[in-house]
């Protein structure tokens, strides 16, 4: 213990005299929360837009009016040809383009019925979904107002229509910010512990410091022990300063345990901070360690269910993600803060951590050798 | 020779194809100052590196204060001290955190780190400096340092792997005293070395070529046997492309 406790203060005192490191640690990540939260989001907002009427009728008036009020788009120019439109298009002018024909007003009032055309940008598929999400939500309301208006509905008896009323739960504004927040505090302590635990005993590999500890009997535990636990402690204090800034900045509800929270973390700084062990114990230098650590963390964050949804993966990039700590991480905290989960509700995932964590520490501490083959 | 705390039998050490120390069979007896003398590259390291325990050697015999080097590596650390041919102090610690450091893994109580440490850093002449980084201190000091730290829990054996590289010829002077003194204690000291003038402080010395031991002896037997009047001379003799074949 007492060995234990002098590479502690050893490691403490070289974090805090490297002044590289310290704005690494407690700066970066938070500047990071605080703009990734801001701008990941997946709202679709004041789509530019572009209207070619050729009806220009009042019936034709009202339905483009609807899209300019809605608050999602925002009219940009009016075209007159379709060729017109498709360069409005190409040059990214609109993302929209609402065609009504010739005849539109006449063709509802005495047939009931009349054709629209909308073309949208479909570079990003993403977007396209929304958008056209969007456009069916304000003709499908056109729909409405204008049905008990045309010849051959009965007056004062609207049609018999199953309306869905959706509400969301757990979330119920669809807030993106308290969907994003807990899922990136995961990616920052996740980033701090890969790296920092990634560079350390490479580091002193390079500086020819390690044959200088591997000649003195220090235990292997004891040597791993003091090297992780340092992290380990900066880790879940991040963890507490991106929590208070969650709460108190972006007031991202907070349903469940804090205590629930912790012990996750705890339990996964072990996954995070053993895998930078190895990657340290694998490498000659802190180049090497550095790339392969963000080769880990680039693949870990984007198949974490975090920016794009899991659901909407291959099947088999769906079964790879089930090795992924991050997602496993990002999932529970997600459940925890929005939805109140307690710890039978987040067995499995919490399960696959701790299976993680032992096998992770199990390969890094086999792999540091203090004899040489 | 009184009782050999290091004692090698046909070691060896190959890397892939390439043989870096072999069968190498030499002994060295309890406070005896020992030089392990090579050209760059002949194995010396390698060497030094499977008697401290940090590498494993490919074949042979070894024993490092009566520990085997196969198995027992755990028990030979816990009796020698090491100086690697890098510094290999902590340069963002203070002389007295790394002292602190050293001290505390090898086990010493506070209270003796404590009076080590001050009478370690009042021998150095280095209590006005014992708060700065020892970044910001000559090597010539720091070397020193180092040589001290080695011998922080009073070790049986201490490991110096060309400990006066790039330092001046006056600290290299204070340095063989600070040698001597602890062979005086009953240290035994395995020192590599560059500088023949060095080679002349040891006991005995003996010369690596191309992974085996070329020669070995006394300073002044060794000069007698091949007929030289410096160490240069031999060394040179030794070591030219082809001359090691002909011993």
């Amino acid at each position: 213990m007492r060995v234990i406790g002098f590479l502690l203060q050893k490691e403490f005192l070289q974090i805090f005299r490297n002044k590289g490191m310290l704005p690494i640690i407690f700066i970066m990540p938070f500047i990071q929360l605080v703009i990734l939260s801001n701008a990941a989001t997946f709202d679709v907002r004041n789509v530019p837009f572009n209207l070619q009427d050729l009806d220009r009728t009042s019936l034709s008036e009202r339905l483009s009016e609807q899209f300019t009020g809605s608050g999602y788009f925002q009219l940009t120019g009016e075209s007159s040809t379709s060729p017109q439109a498709l360069d409005v298009l190409v040059g990214r002018n609109a993302d929209l383009v609402l065609v009504i024909p010739e005849g539109f007003e006449k063709e509802l009032m005495r047939g009931g019925s009349a054709q629209v055309q909308l073309i949208i940008n479909a570079e990003d598929g993403f977007s396209a979904g929304v958008i056209q999400g969007y456009t069916n939500d304000i003709i499908t309301a056109f729909n409405r107002d204008l049905i008990p208006q045309l010849p051959g509905s009965a007056v004062g008896a609207p049609r018999q229509t199953i309306s869905v009323r959706s509400s969301a739960w757990y979330n119920p504004e669809l807030v993106y910010i308290d969907y994003m927040v807990p899922g990136i505090l995961v990616v920052l302590v996740t980033l701090v512990g890969l790296f920092l635990s990634g560079m350390n005993v490479v580091r002193e590999k390079e500086i020819g410091t390690i044959d200088q500890i591997n000649v003195t009997p220090m235990k292997r535990y004891q040597f791993i022990t003091g090297k992780l636990l340092p992290f380990w402690i900066i880790g879940l204090g991040e963890l507490t300063l991106g929590l208070i800034i969650a709460r108190f900045a972006f007031h991202v509800p907070m349903l469940g345990s804090y205590w629930l929270i912790y012990l996750v973390a705890g339990i996964y700084m072990l996954v995070v901070l053993g895998m930078g062990l190895l990657i340290s114990t694998l490498t000659e230098s802190q180049q090497q360690a550095m790339f392969i650590a963000w080769f880990f963390m680039v693949i870990f964050t984007l198949m974490s269910g975090l920016f794009t949804a899991i659901e909407s993966m291959p099947h088999w990039a769906q079964n790879m993600t089930m090795a992924n700590p991050v997602r496993h991480f990002v999932d529970i905290m997600r459940r925890v803060m929005l939805k109140g989960s307690g710890i039978r509700e987040i067995a499995t995932p919490l399960a696959i951590l701790t299976a993680d964590a032992g096998l992770m520490l199990t390969l890094a501490v086999n792999r540091y050798r203090k004899v040489s083959d | 020779m009184s009782e050999p705390v290091i004692h090698t039998e046909q070691l060896t050490r190959k890397f892939g194809e390439f043989t870096a120390v072999d069968a190498i069979s030499f002994s060295v007896g309890e406070g005896e100052v020992f030089g392990f003398l090579g050209a760059n590259g002949a194995g010396k390291t390698t060497a030094m590196k499977m008697l401290t325990g940090l590498l494993l050697p490919t074949s042979g015999k070894a024993a490092v204060a009566g520990f085997d080097v196969f198995t027992e590596t755990e028990s030979i650390k816990k009796n020698i001290g090491y100086m690697s041919q890098r510094f290999s102090l902590y340069d963002d610690l203070t002389a007295r955190e790394n002292i602190r450091f050293f001290g505390g893994i090898y086990g010493l109580s506070s209270a003796s780190i404590q009076e080590k440490s001050k009478a370690l850093l009042s021998s150095l002449d280095l209590l006005p400096v014992a708060d700065s980084r020892l970044s910001d201190l000559p090597l010539g000091w720091k070397q020193k340092l180092a040589f001290s730290v080695a011998l922080l829990h009073e070790p049986k054996i201490v490991f110096l792997d060309e400990p006066t590289g790039g330092v001046d010829p006056m600290t290299r002077r204070r340095f063989w005293d600070m040698i001597y003194e602890a062979a005086d204690r009953g240290v035994t000291v395995f020192v590599t070395t560059h500088y023949m003038d060095e080679a002349e402080y040891c006991d005995r010395v003996s010369i690596m070529v191309n992974g085996r031991i070329a020669a070995l002896d006394t300073p002044t037997a060794m000069k007698d046997s091949f007929g030289v009047t410096t160490m240069d001379e031999l060394f040179i003799r030794l070591v030219r492309p082809g001359a090691g074949e002909g011993i």
